[in-house]
């Protein structure tokens, strides 16, 4: 497993992401309360950019009538059939087990001890003292 | 008295085929209706047993059989008097007997629901059913029967349920399938509420005179279209009751289409799961794939079969309903839907899906005994 800064923390403020690209994959990178999570932005159903869909609140219910939202922002809806995934493991909602897009393992790392990667080499020098956001693919 | 079938084959008893086993037979769509409005004016309050008469009404009986339309009546069920299914001496010599039923759901689609007055609804509703336990259900006990409510005033509806749901002679409520509003409607839920706290079921049968056309586009011109347009209106009515979680609030309460058809079914439940994977967040009660609520909840009266003429064909519907549990054995006496009784059941059923959709389904979701 090959790791790959992508980001520096303050790139990526909570709420936010960001699409990078790592060794010819397109993946999303997202900020969810200070915690970052990356995914492949490929939907599993049909191929839409997945990770340019909307973040959201998970709905559930109870009852007919009866509306529970929470996880707010945490829920990523496809752009293109509206299937939901859980930003935190890649899971659909509907199917768990079976439709989920893969989910990489990230980790806020020093800027040091990496193979440098594309952004490096523009700002190690002058950000030394900034964290960068890694994943590991 | 038993009736003969002139289908292309020969003459056939309508009676049951040799051949099937021996299970209880439970016949879940069975057609009675008063002999004239006349019968049900002992059973209707002075004030609306006068209104009626005063006001020189003939007859509340549905126009979706039409008197003269071979689909009607077979050929030999019309008494003497009053309409195919006015009898019961004719229902036990042609249908029971010949048949060996063990238990048939009755059915009375009078014109309760188009009345527009709702307390003469009620009123009509409440003599249908005690009309149909006099003179019926308490005269032979191989019938179960169906409440008639004026779904007009669903609060006044569900008072008659809980007034005649308590008899063991009643084992669901009728709501037609041509309603005011989608069934789903939480409009309707006393009614459901009530059916449920008496153990019954809900079943939606083919009719329905409130005023909104069957099919969701507008007033067909002709028969053929209003009689292939039912299964249009069972499917919107299907989709609404699932979405608007009918099955999640009353889990107890099966839902029974009543000659609804089935081969529509399984590509319902193909277009619901797919786009419920997208757009469940606005009807998160429905928390699992639509289809395997319908299977669990919805029940069908088997007549009419829309079978192909490749019986491989109908057995691919089957088993795209992915289960059987639930098609349940009907004739729809006295209409006219099969020329050989052997066609009232789909051919080469394995043994124990036969005793299912014979009498197994229908004991289950009536909670018949023995």
């Amino acid at each position: 497993m090959a790791a790959h800064v992508v980001a520096t923390t303050d790139e990526i403020a909570p709420g936010e992401r960001k699409i990078v690209e790592v060794d010819g994959r397109s993946i999303g990178v997202f900020n969810v309360a200070g915690r970052y999570y990356a995914l492949r932005n490929t939907c599993p159903h049909a191929g839409a950019r997945l990770c340019e869909g909307t973040l959201s609140g998970l709905v559930t219910s109870r009852a007919p009538g009866e509306y529970s939202y929470e996880r707010d922002g945490e829920i990523l809806r496809c752009p293109w059939h509206g299937w939901e995934f859980d930003v935190t493991t890649g899971r659909s909602w509907f199917d768990p087990a079976g439709t989920r897009v893969r989910a990489y393992e990230t980790s806020v790392e020093a800027g040091t001890g990496h193979v440098p990667g594309p952004y490096v080499a523009e700002r190690y020098d002058v950000e030394v003292r900034r964290r960068y956001v890694v994943v590991h693919v | 008295m038993v009736v003969e079938l002139a289908g292309a084959g020969g003459a056939r008893e309508y009676a049951r085929p040799a051949d099937w086993p021996g299970v209880a037979l439970v016949d879940t769509d069975v057609h009675i209706t008063p002999r004239s409005i006349d019968a049900l004016a002992a059973h209707l309050p002075a004030r609306w047993r006068d209104y009626v008469r005063e006001s020189g009404v003939r007859s509340l009986e549905s126009d979706l059989y039409p008197p003269r339309s071979p689909l009607s009546a077979i050929p030999g069920t019309r008494p003497d008097t009053g309409p195919p299914g006015s009898d019961l001496d004719l229902l036990r010599a042609q249908l029971l007997d010949p048949w060996r039923t063990r238990v048939a759901l009755t059915h009375c689609v009078y014109g309760v629901d188009g009345i527009h007055n709702p307390d003469w609804a009620t009123a009509m509703a409440r003599a249908v059913n005690d009309w149909q336990r006099a003179e019926w259900l308490a005269a032979e006990p191989r019938l179960r029967g169906s409440v008639v409510v004026a779904a007009q005033d669903p609060a006044r509806a569900a008072e008659e349920i809980d007034r005649v749901g308590p008899l063991p002679e009643f084992v669901q409520v009728l709501m037609p399938v041509r309603a005011r509003v989608p069934l789903g409607s939480r409009t309707y839920w006393p009614i459901y509420e009530a059916a449920q706290r008496h153990g019954l079921a809900l079943a939606v049968y083919a009719g329905g005179s409130a005023g909104n056309p069957v099919t969701p586009v507008g007033a067909p011109s002709y028969y053929l279209e209003e009689y292939v347009g039912l299964t249009h209106a069972f499917q919107a009515q299907v989709v609404s009751l699932v979405c608007e979680g009918v099955p999640v609030r009353f889990p107890g309460l099966p839902i029974v289409l009543v000659e609804s058809g089935f081969t529509w079914l399984p590509a319902l439940m193909w277009r619901l799961d797919k786009n419920w994977k997208g757009l469940r967040r606005e009807v998160p009660w429905v928390d699992r794939l639509p289809s395997e609520v319908i299977r669990e909840s919805v029940r069908l009266t088997a007549q009419p079969i829309d079978a192909p003429d490749d019986p491989a064909l109908l057995r691919a519907v089957l088993d795209r309903l992915g289960s059987d549990r639930m098609l349940m054995f009907a004739t729809d006496y006295p209409h006219h839907q099969f020329d050989d009784p052997a066609q009232a059941a789909p051919a080469g059923l394995p043994a124990e899906s036969m005793a299912r959709f014979l009498g197994g389904n229908a004991s289950d979701t009536y909670r018949l005994e023995g």
